[in-house]
């Protein structure tokens, strides 16, 4: 779908205000939209604009970012399974309302993807059927790709119990 | 939240006669660490539950405090298999974000690495896939191959695994006659091997059966569950970063996209194999033409440090070397995100770069095709027998690194 023909169906279905759109210098085509909205608008991108292919799920915690007004900023990556074009959606998030709604009703790719990302950085998915810990131990606390988790980690290795051979 | 992973399930008469079976994380078949819970019932395989992270080491939040030239020596640990391919992907995504246009020279040398990588890593999932279900000899001549190939990257680096080739905005070093050399005594010989394994498998009963109808995936499923790269091609998913978006040199050279509509595991092996004298022809192409010329960016770009030759014998060249190693007078980077993908030989692997000006990333998040191939291994597997999950799991080609990273 050519960019004008995105913009004007985006202003049909949402309005002209709630989301930006945008190209990098090299081309790339940006979209951000409201938190709230994300499901509706991955929804339309899926259904009415072509983008049937989920490439990616990612975050980015803005704790140092400078200039930056917001804490995260979710990243859904689409592209058609028709041709090679790829576009970012991004939303922003603050805390303490990290929740968003889950993107598995429309893509079953989605599930592992959201996981990594509550995973590593603690937003909530909701209607997530399995939202677990994908990559870190159950148990573990933190949640290691913000900004304020340090790069060697908070002792997890320490507090580890110890078990003996008889003891397991 | 849901229920524990080894919970027996809610107790009813014919549940009764289920087991709960782990496989890995420590298991030959799995060939690396990875753990699958499995609900079976008998032989037949009810419910299968992908535990990872086993080898989760952190490499995005090390990408956050490595800059953009240290950074290469980690992704050549993400797909062990094929480290060049993530060499250059990662400094693809870099130069995308940078700006930078590489010189055509550095373009062809990296367009036949990468196909070079894309056929050892073939060879090493299509010669595993085989070794699981029982061909044995098929693993020895791939692996054979692939003993040439790592002479070949020898020959180019010093470095026959952990290659870290790549530089932002060129190469280590150039491409010698020697290595030009290698790569033609390979590329004369390999489809002469490619036969051999062809006749090895495609008509071997053995195989075939064991492979053919398995870990059906089908166009639809492919396209929800974000398949790329062989895999959604074995499924009819007609897509290849290298015709759609042409990065590198990819748009001067005439080659087939190979697809299939079976989407078993025997077509992934097909499309694999295919997929390598694609290869070939591509490499032979580049050869053909490599052009002269210089294989780094401008030295007055000052983001590739410069040769040795010129650090030791002219002032502009030591003080550029020092300029581009000292951390506050190194990169000048856009405040910007961008994400770059390449077709890796797994499927799409792209970076998605954020950076706040400095020349370290602020984000650096790899799209791994393993980990989202491996999410669907529980569709995959159901219904089939617990021999099949080997034959399932070679022909994703799930590699522990990449998938936990």
């Amino acid at each position: 779908m050519d960019p004008q023909a995105l913009q004007t169906a985006l202003k049909a279905r949402f309005g002209e205000v709630a989301w930006q759109y945008s190209e990098s210098p090299r081309g790339q085509r940006r979209l951000v939209v409201p938190a709230g909205q994300l499901e509706s608008y991955l929804s339309f991108l899926k259904t009415q604009c072509g983008f049937d292919l989920l490439i990616d799920v990612t975050c980015v915690d803005y704790l140092h970012y400078r200039g930056a007004r917001d804490r995260f900023g979710l990243v859904y990556i689409l592209g058609p399974s028709t041709s090679g074009e790829r576009l970012v959606v991004r939303c922003y998030l603050n805390e303490p309302d990290l929740t968003v709604r889950s993107a598995v009703p429309l893509w079953e790719g989605a599930n592992w993807l959201e996981r990594e990302v509550y995973d590593m950085f603690g937003i909530v998915f909701e209607g997530h059927p399995d939202l677990r810990r994908v990559l870190m131990p159950e148990e573990f606390a933190g949640f290691p790709l913000r900004k304020d988790y340090p790069l060697r980690g908070r002792g997890e290795r320490h507090n580890f119990e110890r078990i003996t051979r008889n003891q397991s | 939240m849901a229920s524990g992973l080894l919970d027996p399930p809610a107790s009813t008469i014919e549940q009764e006669y289920r087991w709960t079976l782990n496989f890995g994380p420590q298991h030959p078949a799995t060939h690396t660490t990875l753990r699958i819970v499995l609900e079976i019932e008998g032989e037949k395989v009810l419910n299968a539950r992908p535990e990872i992270g086993y080898l989760h080491s952190g490499f995005e939040k090390i990408g956050e405090h490595l800059n953009y030239n240290q950074y290469v020596t980690v992704t050549d640990r993400m797909n062990y298999i094929s480290p060049l391919a993530n060499n250059i992907a990662w400094h693809h995504a870099v130069e995308s974000l940078l700006g930078i246009d590489v010189p055509p020279r550095c373009q062809y040398i990296r367009t036949i690495l990468f196909e070079l990588a894309r056929i050892s890593d073939h060879l090493l999932s299509n010669g595993a896939c085989a070794l699981d279900t029982g061909a044995f000899t098929a693993f020895l001549y791939a692996f054979n191959q692939r003993e040439v190939l790592y002479q070949v990257f020898e020959t180019l680096c010093g470095a026959r695994f952990t290659t870290s080739y790549t530089r932002v905005g060129g190469l280590m070093y150039d491409a010698t006659p020697k290595f030009i050399e290698q790569v033609r005594q390979f590329v004369k010989n390999f489809p002469k091997v490619h036969a051999d394994i062809c006749r090895l498998l495609n008509r071997n009963r053995i195989f075939v059966e064991r492979t053919k109808g398995i870990g059906v995936l089908t166009k639809e499923e492919a396209i929800n569950r974000s398949a790329t790269g062989p895999i959604a091609r074995a499924s009819g998913v007609t897509r290849d970063l290298r015709k759609d978006t042409p990065y590198l040199a990819y748009a001067d050279f005439d080659f087939n996209v190979v697809c299939s509509t079976a989407g078993d595991c025997f077509h992934r092996y097909l499309v694999r194999m295919d997929e390598m004298l694609e290869s070939v022809k591509i490499i032979e192409q580049a050869l053909e033409n490599l052009p002269p010329g210089p294989f780094n960016v401008p030295m007055a770009d000052r983001t590739v440090l410069p040769d040795k030759t010129r650090v030791y014998n002219t002032i502009e060249g030591l003080i550029t070397h020092f300029e581009v190693v000292m951390t506050n007078r190194g990169f000048q980077t856009p405040r910007d995100e961008c994400y770059t993908a390449v077709e890796a030989p797994n499927g799409e692997l792209g970076f998605y770069l954020a950076s706040d000006g400095s020349e370290t990333a602020y984000r650096a998040r790899c799209r791994p095709p393993s980990f989202i191939h491996f999410a669907m291994f529980p569709h995959l597997i159901r219904g089939h027998l617990v021999s099949d999950i080997v034959a399932v799991l070679g022909s994703l080609n799930i590699i522990a690194a990449e998938l936990d990273r």
